[in-house]
């Protein structure tokens, strides 16, 4: 059909429903630990605005918390239906790891969100402020153990494999778990989570203060206060990132030197290695035409020393190289994106130094339009690290052809096209949900999601005000 | 005693797995039927009041349903890698369908024209039935037996469209809208109430015919049933679980009759639940994919089992404790009516 095989259609399949998922619970990590501060700030100094802030956020995250485990239900079952034969091997030590997520962080999560959204007016301030630094605390644990198992697919450790069976068994738990790829990769997601919030905030507050300033009015305090928050994570995130991902690049050369010669596009191996700019690399003559280059800057940025040595994809024998077409660009688009974003949040820093923060409409503009910018480069991020895992699952060991299911084509081909329809719908009522709360200005007194729309109101409203819970469930 | 550990663990390990899908069932029981019983129940504010009292709940309670794929993936992989693939559809609309009516909780409420508002109460109340169609569905292929040869499913993608298996489908979808109204009936107040325990008298029977036919079908399916049924030490277990369900039904019942009793007939369809759940449990045991992998054949190795199962010691009973917490933090009835105008 088409000359699709079934191995590609898994393989798509996937991609399409990870690319999906990964931007919900991004959002989630960096939204909830937003939300903690927000809160915290709130119970420290009393300000308003940052309550405000705090109900107003809360709506988007319910929202998008939903989205996230709807959508990570079918990563839980998907490695069963299309992966089979990867779960039977990998599982071992796989399966642990995902249960352990599991009991950690998500029951964590979904245990305190109920009181976090709708009990404020139940449970008092401080037990309030506990329920939402779980739910933060729940993002974070489910990230790690996420990231420690993905990085183990990529730096397998502590590992033994049964002779009868081919599976992995696992040896030592400790290596399994900080193998290491995990502590590079888990800092550089959990920024990555925290800048894609930033910026989605002060995109939402740039779109506001443009239109307070085409009113002729003031933006109000809530508006900029988020805005200036947004702009400290920029200017003190964006470069501790920049770091985070150059110490994650000498990590993949130490371990995946394979993957840094398909992101770069470079064919031989050599001293002195220029950087490519731009190129097309084209996997078949072995090259990599239209080539853009700046002088041993490869080298420099890859192992910090002109005179380092960096891997060639003509060292690996060909059924054992990572698409370089795909990874040249997405790694390529993220660096850019990275740039990008240290450079609004150092123009931000020097306009608050001179006091024009919420006076420079260029800014707020950018602000505007560079508010996908967190998610693009996430996304970006995790295509080359992924595809940079081709062609294996498990890396070095098991290859990806060797990990699918038994599944038929025209199975796999109805399972394709339905998720592609539900995930279109459902993206799009989210979008659409998400872009109208965001046009509503945050201002004072802002209700929160137990408020503003009574019928709603699982909160305090909703339930009989005479104590009579126990006369109801009398027998 | 690596023996025993390899004797012991996968038991131990069925009897967690067991647990939590009956908790699933329990709880994203109830709420899946409160979607079934948006048929029944048209009017827009009884709506909102019926998802308002499960709102602050549901996303703990459909993390059973992850919990299950991930513990099954962890400590049953050949089950896990087996299962799967042979309910390949049935698990996909279920995923879908969970995924829609997911949405729809927040998506109804933030609906602005009646379009949308109509199409999200409708992937609501549709998603939820496809949902709890397909789990019967599931349950009921996986009892009728799956074909595996070497630890690989071997059989058609359409094998698990029997009768069987529909019917079992259409008996889940009935029991959730059963857990549903009685659910509804403790929680809420006046008329919506009122018109939970009628319905749910309707319900009540119909669960009970169902109950019968399955039962009766099931020894059908296999010898090795018939002779479950027939032969010690399983024929005492399962004696008893005919007459606990007559004496449940009737406690359902009288609790239906009485309007004092608000909280009676939700904990006897729980009961209820809890029967049938056993009775196909002690029907397939030791069998994790009936008719041929035993629990002992389906586990990861003992590496696996014993890592988990030191964290679930201490994890299991901390979940309890903030998810009981979290559903005193919002006890209490919900009132409809004046409260939203």
């Amino acid at each position: 059909m088409f000359g699709l095989s079934a191995l590609f259609l898994a393989r798509f399949q996937f991609a399409f429903t990870v690319g999906f998922h990964i931007v919900f619970p991004a959002f989630s990590i960096g939204l909830a630990a937003y939300l903690a501060v927000l809160e915290g700030l709130w119970l420290k100094t009393g300000r308003s605005a940052y309550l405000d802030l705090f109900k107003y956020w809360l709506k988007v995250f319910s929202v998008v918390f939903g989205m996230g485990v709807v959508s990570g239900l079918v990563m839980s079952y998907e490695f069963g239906t299309n992966w089979s034969a990867f779960s039977q091997k990998a599982g071992p030590i796989l399966g642990p790891m995902l249960a352990y997520e599991v009991m950690t962080a998500f029951f964590l999560e979904a245990g305190f969100l109920g009181v976090m959204m709708f009990g404020l007016n139940r449970v008092g301030k401080g037990l309030h402020f506990a329920a939402t630094c779980m739910v933060s605390i729940g993002t974070l644990i489910s990230m790690s153990w996420i990231l420690s198992s993905n990085s183990w697919m990529q730096t397998p450790r502590g590992y033994r494999i049964d002779e009868a069976t081919g599976r992995f068994l696992p040896a030592d738990w400790w290596q399994i778990v900080f193998n290491p790829s995990f502590p590079y990769r888990l800092v550089h997601m959990g920024l990555a989570a925290f800048l894609c919030v930033a910026f989605i905030v002060a995109g939402v507050a740039g779109w506001h203060l443009l239109k307070a300033r085409r009113e002729g009015r003031q933006a109000s305090e809530q508006v900029r206060l988020m805005f200036s928050m947004a702009m400290w994570m920029a200017a003190i995130v964006a470069p501790i990132q920049v770091l985070a991902g150059d110490t994650q690049g000498l990590n993949t050369l130490e371990y995946q030197p394979a993957k840094i010669a398909a992101l770069e596009g470079d064919w031989e191996s050599e001293s002195r290695a220029p950087e490519l700019l731009f190129g097309i690399p084209d996997m078949k003559n072995e090259t990599t035409h239209f080539k853009i280059a700046i002088p041993y800057m490869g080298s420099l940025i890859l192992t910090h020393s002109l005179n380092g040595k960096v891997p060639g994809l003509k060292d690996y024998p060909k059924e054992d190289r990572p698409y370089s077409p795909l990874l040249f660009f997405s790694f390529r688009i993220m660096i850019a994106l990275g740039m990008l974003m240290v450079l609004v949040g150092l123009w931000s820093l020097y306009l608050r130094w001179k006091g024009k923060l919420y006076d420079t409409p260029l800014l707020h503009r950018v602000a505007l339009f560079m508010s996908p910018a967190g998610f693009l480069a996430l996304l970006c991020g995790w295509i080359t690290t992924e595809v940079g895992r081709q062609p294996f699952t498990v890396y070095g060991l098991l290859r990806t052809s060797e990990s699918v299911s038994p599944i038929a084509l025209p199975n796999i081909a109805t399972s394709m096209v339905a998720f592609v329809v539900v995930y279109f719908i459902v993206f799009a009522g989210g979008i659409t949900i998400l872009l109208r709360t965001f046009a509503e200005e945050p201002h004072p007194d802002q209700h929160g999601p137990a408020e503003d729309q009574p019928q709603r109101a699982a909160g305090t409203t909703q339930v009989s005000h005479q104590p009579q819970p126990d006369a109801g469930m009398a027998e | 005693m690596t023996e025993t550990a390899g004797f012991w663990l996968p038991v131990v390990w069925a009897l967690l797995a067991a647990t939590a899908i009956f908790l699933y069932i329990c709880l994203d029981g109830f709420d899946l039927g409160i979607g079934v019983l948006f048929l029944k129940e048209k009017d827009h504010d009884h709506r909102n009041l019926m998802v308002n009292t499960v709102a602050p709940v549901w996303d703990g309670n459909e993390t059973w349903m992850i919990f299950g794929g991930a513990a099954l993936y962890g400590v049953f992989l050949v089950a896990y890698g087996t299962i799967l693939p042979a309910l390949y559809l049935p698990v996909l609309f279920m995923l879908l369908a969970l995924i829609l009516r997911g949405v729809s909780f927040e998506f109804r409420f933030k609906a602005e024209s009646p379009m949308s508002q109509f199409f999200w109460d409708w992937a609501f109340c549709g998603g939820s039935i496809i949902a709890a169609f397909m789990q019967g569905v599931i349950l009921g292929t996986l009892v009728q037996g799956i074909k595996v040869e070497n630890n690989v499913f071997i059989g058609s993608s359409f094998d698990w469209f029997s009768p069987f298996s529909l019917f079992c489908g259409l008996a889940v979808v009935i029991g959730y809208a059963l857990l549903g109204a009685t659910w509804l009936l403790w929680r809420c107040e006046g008329e919506l109430h009122d018109t939970m325990r009628r319905v749910s008298f309707g319900l009540g029977a119909l669960m009970l015919i169902t109950i019968a036919l399955v039962s009766a079908w099931t020894p059908m399916l296999h010898t090795t049933y018939m002779q479950h049924w027939l032969a010690m030490p399983q024929l005492a277990l399962v004696a008893p679980v005919p007459v606990a369900v007559v004496v449940l039904a009737g406690v359902l019942f009288m609790g239906l009759r009485n309007p004092r009793s608000h909280l009676l007939p939700f904990v006897a369809t729980l009961g209820l639940f809890f029967l049938c759940f056993s009775g196909l449990g002690i029907n397939v045991w030791p069998y994790i994919v009936p008719p041929t992998i035993t629990i002992w054949q389906a586990s990861s190795p003992p590496e696996s089992q014993t890592f988990l199962l030191v964290g679930t010691m201490f994890l299991l009973p901390l979940i309890l404790s903030y998810t009981a917490y979290s559903y005193y933090v919002f006890r209490g009835k919900m009132s409809a009516g004046h409260h939203y105008h």
